[in-house]
């Protein structure tokens, strides 16, 4: 028998600590870092040191470049937050993007039909309300499908992207500035209705307050509320759910509503406060980043801050370094493809034991039991 | 009449990225694999075919001369070159690892984009132009060359023979994979293997070798998409971003046509036709309207899905191990 | 009995699964042209028997020989190749393909590929034994019989000369196990080993050539079927009582709990699986509930807890007024806010009862995190609980924050039972409790339903070991086949009338007198 069995073998585990898996994880960003640093060496002849230094000089050089960073961190943390407890829950929504956008999209037909109109502090407000309801109807009409008639909401989702975008620029062109531009240029420039307030004189500082009190509510959300419970009930076995009596058809219209929701709130913030105008690249593909942010970080809304931090710091930082180094400054999103790939793969040496053939015959039989 | 062909002809252009895309997606699905790096995929091929052809478009501009074979082949294995180690990277990370397949593809989808607008950038840089393009104008003669004459053929040498031979291809390749799908031993097993894998696994079916191969055959020739775009039909001008959500549009034709490569040639063809209906517009109308128009491939895409779900005829759904890695043990 | 014509002898056969031994050094030959009954109760290693010969499992110890030549049977595909085909319980069919390419499915004779040629082929396999099969028929179009058959076809058409069939009455029809049987005896004429595995008297009477008959793992005897009869084989079946010392007190103030009127269920696949069941269920009473399984004990239990849809007939809880409320129609939320105080531990322990991947104190949880007004979950009473659970049923884990998935299958179903009863039930659903434990923790759960029937707890036991259920049981309700075939005092009940009711099918009348 032995020698029919295959060189490897292997076995799920399911008593790695969770310290130790993140000591994995911890070596496969390391070991990335190395790769990320080597690759460069190789193309630019730079060394690792130099373009590390100059990678955190890009980040944090300058106050500004801090607080660049850190609303960059909020936008992608923001989406990340707003996309995992779908993901808890087992339901692959990718439509981070069109749930954003559709925020986003709301936000600025209030600011551009309402600017001027309204006090601002009822215009921010009538903003809020509304981008939370176009994100979260965004996200609820996937949710609907598939708890009614059981349809695939990771395509279904990933396609209520480009009907978002494609109505973000329809209305790009309605409301173009110049006719011709495809560019709404900066909302109410003037008057500044609607935009989000300053605070402490810092303009991304809302952003970060925001999404900093959104992380919180939703580690307490999930971890602390009978929502949060069911969702992993229902995320770890719909038998156990309906088990102990519940509607697992409405926990997933009620969490993806939520989800929507929080997209929503930062297609709000990236219009009202962040850019002050609408196109269709608002979110900067962070609504599939989200998707690796939030899985990365098994779902944990404190880890995601750190995750988010890590690819945006990877990503402008390689950028700023690119610049200087008269590479392409999209040589940021190869190497946060590089550290994703590093990290997707790591997690196989967490979730698998690698049993070489000479002491496997004892587990193979006992797998079988 | 003349309009229409005009648009017919112009809507088969356009289809031939999208025919590439979801053949190879097609191709994936099937074998249980969703890759959402397709996108990412057809960038690389794009990319790698301009890094081929580059060097070859410098000596015809130099006035040196390079026989027409070479320009075909080597920007040609450039770009199956580089697929096929996109799609051994999505099989290592899913297969053999088996990491999450929405992740591991978008992930994949980052480095494609990101991979393409860098060496598009360093090239363009490299190229010395004013213009943000990489002009391989030279290249594209080749690629683009047809039986009949774009410009003064009559209807029927328009329609059918005005383009490059890589479109002809796309359909080729489509019509194949639909009959190996369909008609032969390999096809059959590899339904199997993305319906039920311990089901195959079980039958003698090696289902890591049919994943890893239909994923790589499928990465090649979505890449081979990215490769039509910029030495076809842009002919031969690269601009970072100018091949457009061309990679989603593909992952949606692929629910469009039910998992079937032949429907995908016609479905394709209207998806090409929704993508270019906007310049057709009869002047004076709102040209926010064609925005509208673009949606609308997306939008039937969702009735589709929808209506498949609500219908449950089963054999109009996505592969039924879709998205999941299999593991013997957990059978 | 070592024949000439053995095509499979089996030699000492162990094998074990961790602390559980499911085959016991087995002897078993298997003869060409013979139909050969492998009986037994549920978990007396029939099924684990046959899959070391089709590959699915190796044993531990012993030889098998095929043809008088040893083999080494380590894959399905092995096999195979000796001609070895079996037809699980489960289908491994594809469900969109037609049966043809299932038919065909991963074989590779180096010919062209040609379905036509195929489905000639299966017409005349089919031809040949009387199946009825449409080549291009898709699977998802089928019925449950349809499917088994081009399981069946499948394997003859590998070639396969020595056929197991596990349980392959289970769901069919009575016409289509007439069918089936008569294919059988088809394929024995044509001079076949075939072997299937049962646990129905009856079909080995009307089937089998020989009977082999399995106890708790160990080869017990075989005979000719013709010169045995069912009392006889009930015997070896279940063997001599065994006192265990369950303890049994007396009812006190018995009342009816549960009243059950005309159950009817059917399945997701329309297959009846009660049949017109009635009976009582009494406080302060264990009632046990005894068949083979898969005669609806499961959809009895998930009747009365609100989570199968029923098609006909009434639950009744009787409550302390003695009024009637009906539980048809609810589910466990409404039956719930109804005030009555229901648990179950279901059969399936980490799919249902308990989560695995949550921990000791959050799968406490399941039952009471609706418990308060506010929008968060009480972690203090739910911790506490699993400390007192730990501490009072000597639960082994490391602490209350172990993933269940990690505890032993004693100390799983310690923690399920201990939750369950600690809401203070009046009515305990129990399937299979004891299934997979240890003596120790297995006398720990009957301690524990004791001490609930003595609270005055209706409790409804669903078990395979006769024994226990006859030392443990007020009254015995039999089930077969979805129908109540006896209903017993379980005091001075005997265990071979018992064998024999769950045995037999449609005797229900004869036997309630």
């Amino acid at each position: 028998m032995k020698n029919k069995e295959p060189l490897v073998h292997l076995v799920k585990r399911s008593d790695i600590s969770s310290g130790k898996a993140w000591i994995i994880r911890g070596i496969a960003i390391l070991a990335s870092l190395v790769f990320c640093g080597l690759l460069t060496l190789a193309i630019a002849k730079v060394n690792p040191i130099k373009l590390y230094s100059a990678m955190f000089e890009g980040n944090f050089g300058s106050k500004r470049r801090i607080w660049v960073l850190l609303s960059n961190i909020s936008a992608l943390l923001g989406l990340s937050i707003a996309v995992t407890p779908a993901f808890k829950m087992r339901c692959w929504n990718l439509g981070a993007e069109g749930q954003c956008l559709a925020g986003a999209l709301a936000t600025t037909a209030c600011m551009i039909l309402l600017g001027g109109k309204v006090a601002n502090p009822l215009l921010w407000a009538i903003m809020l309300v509304s981008a939370v309801l176009a994100g979260a109807i965004w996200g609820f009409i996937p949710a609907f499908f598939k708890a009614r008639y059981g349809t695939n909401e990771t395509l279904f989702t990933l396609m209520m992207n480009y009907v978002a975008t494609q109505l973000v620029a329809y209305f790009i062109v309605i409301w173009e500035t110049t006719k011709g531009s495809a560019n709404i240029g900066v909302i109410n420039q003037r008057t500044e209705a609607g935009w989000l307030p300053v605070i402490g004189g810092q303009r991304y500082l809302l952003n970060v307050l925001i999404i900093a009190a959104l992380t919180i509510f939703m580690f307490i959300y999930l971890k602390y509320t009978k929502h949060g419970y069911e969702i992993d009930v229902v995320g770890e076995s719909e038998k156990t759910a309906r088990y102990i009596g519940i509607n697992v058809r409405n926990v997933i219209m009620r969490t993806m509503l939520l989800s929507g929701a929080i997209c929503g709130v930062c297609g709000w913030l990236l219009v009202g406060s962040t850019n002050h105008t609408l196109t269709t690249s608002l979110t900067s593909g962070y609504g599939f980043t989200a998707v690796m942010v939030s899985w990365l970080s098994r779902f944990d809304p404190l880890i995601m801050i750190f995750s988010s931090f890590l690819l945006i710091f990877m990503n402008k930082g390689a950028s700023e370094v690119a610049s200087s180094l008269s590479l392409n400054e999209s040589y940021g999103d190869i190497l946060t493809g590089i550290v994703l790939f590093f990290l997707i793969g790591c997690e196989f040496f967490i979730n698998y034991r690698v049993i070489f053939r000479k002491k496997n015959a004892e587990v193979s039989e006992k797998k079988e039991a | 009449m003349n309009a229409l062909i005009a648009f017919l002809s112009r809507a088969i252009v356009q289809s031939i990225p999208l025919l590439f895309g979801s053949t190879g997606e097609i191709l994936t699905e099937k074998s249980g694999n969703l890759n959402l790096g397709i996108p990412g995929i057809m960038y690389v091929g794009a990319i790698s075919g301009v890094i081929g052809a580059f060097p070859l478009q410098q000596r015809i501009t130099a006035g040196e001369a390079v026989s027409p074979f070479a320009v075909i082949m080597i920007p040609l294995l450039c770009c199956l070159f580089a697929s096929l180690l996109m799609g051994l990277l999505y099989c290592f990370l899913t297969v053999t690892l088996k990491a999450n397949q929405n992740v591991t593809g978008l992930a994949m989808t980052t480095f494609g984009l990101g991979f393409g607008n860098f060496f598009g950038g360093s090239l363009i840089k490299l190229s010395g132009s004013n213009a943000p393009a990489i002009v391989l104008t030279d290249i594209s003669l080749i690629y683009s060359r047809s039986i009949a004459d774009k410009n003064t053929a009559g209807p029927i040498g328009k329609l059918f023979f005005s383009y490059g031979f890589l479109a002809y291809l796309a359909i080729i390749i489509a019509v194949t994979a639909a009959y190996i799908l369909k008609k032969t031993r390999i096809g059959l097993n590899l339904r199997a293997v993305g319906e039920n894998p311990a089901t195959a696994d079980a039958a003698g079916i090696n289902v890591n070798r049919y994943k890893y191969v239909a994923t790589c055959v499928g990465s090649m020739t979505a890449g081979l998409g990215g490769l039509f775009y910029v030495l076809d039909y842009a002919s031969g001008v690269w601009s970072n971003g100018g091949f457009g959500d061309r990679g989603w549009l593909a992952i949606a034709l692929v629910i469009f046509s039910l998992w079937r490569p032949a429907v995908a040639i016609g479905a394709s063809i209207v998806f090409g036709g929704l993508f270019i209906l906007n310049a057709f517009i009869p002047s004076g109308t709102n040209l926010a309207i064609k925005e509208i128009y673009k949606m609308a491939p997306y939008v039937v895409t969702i009735i589709v899905l929808i209506i498949s779900s609500m219908r449950n005829k089963k054999d109009k759904q996505p592969p039924a191990s879709l998205g999941l890695a299999y593991f013997r043990e957990e059978r | 009995m070592d024949g000439t014509n053995a095509a499979v002898k089996m030699r000492n056969i162990t094998k074990t699964f961790g602390s559980v031994v499911a085959n016991d050094k087995v002897w078993l030959d298997i003869y060409k042209g013979e139909i050969l009954a492998l009986l037994g109760e549920n978990g007396s290693g029939k099924t684990t028997l046959m899959n070391m010969l089709s590959g699915i499992y190796f044993p531990d110890e012993g030889q098998i020989f095929i043809n008088d030549e040893e083999v080494k049977i380590t894959s399905p595909k092995i096999a195979f190749d000796h001609g070895i085909g079996m037809i699980h319980q489960h289908f491994k069919l594809v469900d969109v393909l037609t049966a043809a390419e299932n038919i065909v499915l991963g074989l590779n004779d180096g010919s062209k590929f040609d379905l036509k040629k195929a489905s000639e082929k299966i017409r005349s396999i089919c031809e040949m034994y009387g199946f009825e099969v449409d080549p291009a028929q898709k699977i998802y179009d089928m019925s449950v019989s349809q499917k088994q058959t081009v399981e069946i076809v499948k394997v003859l058409y590998r070639g396969a000369d020595i056929l197991i069939l596990d349980e392959p009455t289970a769901v069919l029809t009575p016409q289509e196990t007439d069918r089936l049987f008569a294919v059988l005896r088809n394929m024995r004429d044509d001079g076949k080993a075939v072997v299937i595995i049962t646990h129905k008297l009856h079909e080995v009477e009307d089937i089998s050539d020989r009977v082999a008959i399995l106890r708790k793992g160990q080869f017990v005897g075989d005979m000719k079927t013709k010169e045995t009869n069912a009392a006889e084989m009930t015997n070896m079946m279940v063997g001599h009582a065994v006192s265990l010392n369950i303890e049994r007190p007396d009812p006190v103030d018995p009342k009816p709990r549960i009243e059950v009127k005309n159950l009817t269920v059917r399945d997701v696949d329309g297959i009846v699986k009660l049949n017109d069941v009635s009976f009582t269920a009494n406080s302060g009473e264990i009632l046990g509930i005894a068949g083979i399984s898969g005669c609806g004990q499961k959809e009895l239990l998930e009747s009365i807890a609100g989570l199968q849809k029923v098609e006909s007939g009434s639950i009744a809880y009787i409550n302390d007024k003695g009024e009637p409320e009906e539980l048809v129609g609810k589910d466990p939320l409404s039956i719930q806010a109804m005030g009555v105080a229901l648990s179950f531990v279901p059969e399936d322990r980490l799919g249902m009862g308990l989560v695995g991947n949550m921990n000791l104190s959050d799968n406490m949880m399941l039952r009471s995190y609706r418990r308060g007004k506010t929008a968060f979950t009480d972690r203090r009473a739910p911790h506490k609980l699993a400390e007192n659970v730990v501490n009072e049923l000597s639960v082994s884990t490391p602490s209350v924050e172990t993933p269940v998935r990690r505890l032993s299958g004693g100390n799983v179903q310690k923690v399920l039972v201990g939750r369950e009863i600690a809401s203070a039930p009046t009515v305990l659903l129990t399937a299979y409790a004891v299934r997979g434990l240890d003596i120790n923790s297995s006398y720990t759960i009957y301690d524990l339903i004791n001490k609930e029937k003595k609270q005055g707890v209706a409790v409804i036991y669903v078990g395979e070991d006769l024994d226990v259920l006859l030392e443990l049981s007020d009254k015995i309700l039999v089930l077969c086949g979805g129908r109540v075939s006896g209903y017993i005092e379980g005091r001075g009940a005997d265990k071979r009338k018992v064998g024999m009711m769950m045995t037999k099918l449609g005797g229900a009348a004869e036997d309630e007198e």
